[in-house]
């Protein structure tokens, strides 16, 4: 049992770490203030042509305005996460299922593969159109839209996780006289659960751009069309304040998805197997 | 354990496994795996398979698991033929196979959990069995926070936790270093005797072969069979030391001759 000294060496190194993390992330934050500063400089110097560049300054003054003064972002923001929410829930759970189906066939997927592939090579944002006119102007067109561009990446992961299951794991089931429902239930599921993870991670990703697409083809409501209408204005700082709040939501969804992987998929992350482990310990001793 | 299992008046004779005339092809019977093989083990020995890649050792082990079915003759486990897994043997691999998501007392539950509901009295045998295999204090662990050896420790553990009379070890320290793999030799010798469970341990490691069986089938390929089988006549329990007696030397060169003349 000498195995667990390791662990003790890692656990010194760590502090060094922390402080050395520090240091590089207070140039980054140096770095990103001079290339503002330089920004806001060339701009008030007319070196760029604030038609569109604006000024950092009246970026930051739109920002205040959309979300104080007005506060009229909310509202579009509100229907693009609904929609970003709804298409994404609906893309996965039609790819995850579609995925195990097809993976777990031997003779659906001979039958579908050429689609699949055919699917894969085009691009799925082209079909947006289509789906207006099939679904009409509304939401949900711009649902079918999201549900279309976050559907393949569950649908492909699922598909390569449950098929490719290890080898000697199933042979280990079949020597226990595993039945096939508990080797799926058992063995196949848990087992692609990491994968089906990375799929939805690139799903939730594609769900904001596809509510974007489809806000922008019909402009009534949501961050789109706000960003469309004041393009349109030559507002640009207003366009910018919508796209840094795009910027931030999609660095929240990856943020997200990251935290919610170390619950679903524990086991591949150190500090989800520790979790874990110390809380089977408590529920077993009482 | 399953020692008490063991009826009273122990008829130590009793043939447990056996194979008559087992043939196994591959391949629409272009490859020959295994080629008219006739065996007899008996209740509570401890059978080594040694043998070059390719002897078939492997193929005969998974004949006896049920795994797989001859293609030819017969293979019986107590006085049934076999034809599909049965819960009366215990099978463990190379490589561990742990399940990654399990803490090693579920990975070692699993096998209770496919026969049925495991109860208060399975998780304390799989508990009592972490001990055994001395990872008590591992129960709780996930297979990514165990060593190698660790791993194939719980996997020891799992084998055991069906509680089956027959355990099939395809070369289940084979992928560990020398004093790992030694250690562990040591320990299962002492486990199987305490269970008195039959054993059925494949390797390609003649001296291990011989330091853990009572009987040794020497295996030779293409075709694929058992070209000798030797009787180990050391006294138990056997300390690593045995290792460099006359007798223990003389045995080795039995193995080697009987692989090298064919």
């Amino acid at each position: 049992m000498t195995d667990v000294a390791q662990s003790v060496q890692i656990n010194s190194a760590a502090g060094a770490n922390k402080s050395l993390r520090n240091r590089r992330l207070l140039t980054h934050a140096g770095i990103f203030l001079v290339l503002i500063l330089m920004w806001e400089v060339a701009s008030r110097a007319g070196w760029l042509d604030p038609l569109f560049y604006p000024r950092p300054s009246n970026i930051l003054n739109s920002v205040w305005l959309i979300y104080v003064q007005n506060g009229n972002i909310w509202e579009h923001l509100f229907v693009t996460m609904s929609l970003v929410f709804m298409g994404f829930v609906g893309g996965s759970v039609l790819g995850i299922v579609l995925g195990s189906l097809v993976g777990l066939n031997g003779v659906l997927r001979r039958f579908l593969k050429p689609y699949v592939i055919v699917l894969e090579a085009t691009p799925r944002i082209a079909v947006a159109p289509l789906l207006i006119a099939a679904f009409g102007f509304g939401v949900t067109s711009k649902i079918a839209i999201i549900v279309l561009v976050c559907f393949f990446a569950p649908f492909i992961n699922t598909l390569s996780g449950v098929m490719n299951v290890n080898a000697e794991k199933l042979e280990l089931f079949r020597s226990m006289g595993a039945s096939k429902w508990q080797i799926l239930r058992k063995l196949v599921f848990p087992d692609a659960i990491p994968i089906i993870m990375a799929g939805e991670r690139l799903a939730l990703t594609a769900a904001l751009s596809g509510a974007l697409v489809a806000e922008f083809i019909q402009r009534d409501q949501g961050i789109g069309s706000l960003i469309l209408v004041y393009t349109r204005n030559l507002n640009m700082a207003s366009s910018f304040a919508c796209i840094f709040t795009l910027t931030i939501i999609g660095f929240l969804i990856f943020r997200g998805m990251e935290l919610l992987d170390q619950y679903i998929a524990f086991w591949k992350h150190e500090a989800g197997r520790e979790r874990v482990s110390a809380k089977r310990r408590r529920a077993m001793e009482g | 354990m399953s020692a008490e299992k063991k009826p009273v008046q122990a008829t130590d004779n009793e043939v447990v496994v056996s194979g008559i005339a087992v043939g196994k092809t591959f391949a629409d019977g272009t490859v020959i795996a295994l080629d008219n093989t006739t065996f007899e083990i008996k209740r509570g020995s401890f059978v080594s398979l040694v043998g070059p890649s390719g002897c078939g050792k492997s193929t005969l082990l998974r004949l006896i698991s049920g795994l797989i079915t001859p293609s030819s003759g017969q293979i019986s486990v107590h006085d049934t033929p076999v034809t599909s897994p049965r819960r009366d043997i215990s099978m463990m691999f190379q490589k561990a196979t742990l399940l990654e998501w399990r803490t090693s007392l579920e990975n070692v539950l699993l096998p209770t959990e496919i026969a049925g509901t495991p109860t208060k009295a399975d998780r304390n045998r799989a508990m009592d069995l972490l001990k055994l295999v001395g990872l008590g204090d591992f129960a709780f662990s996930f297979p990514a926070q165990l060593s190698g050896g660790m791993q194939q420790r719980v996997a020891l553990a799992r084998l055991l936790q069906t509680g089956a009379d027959i355990l099939l070890l395809d070369e289940p320290f084979g992928a560990l270093d020398e004093f790992t793999r030694e250690r562990l030799n040591t320990e299962l010798m002492r486990i199987v005797a305490e269970v008195g469970a039959t054993t059925i341990f494949v390797t390609h490691n003649i001296s291990e072969a011989i330091f853990l069986a009572d009987q040794v089938f020497v295996m030779t390929s293409r075709p694929g069979r058992v070209a000798k089988i030797i009787d180990v006549d050391l006294e138990r329990p056997r300390p690593l030391s045995i290792q460099t007696s006359p007798e223990f030397n003389r045995l080795v060169e039995d193995v080697r001759v009987t692989l090298g003349a064919v």
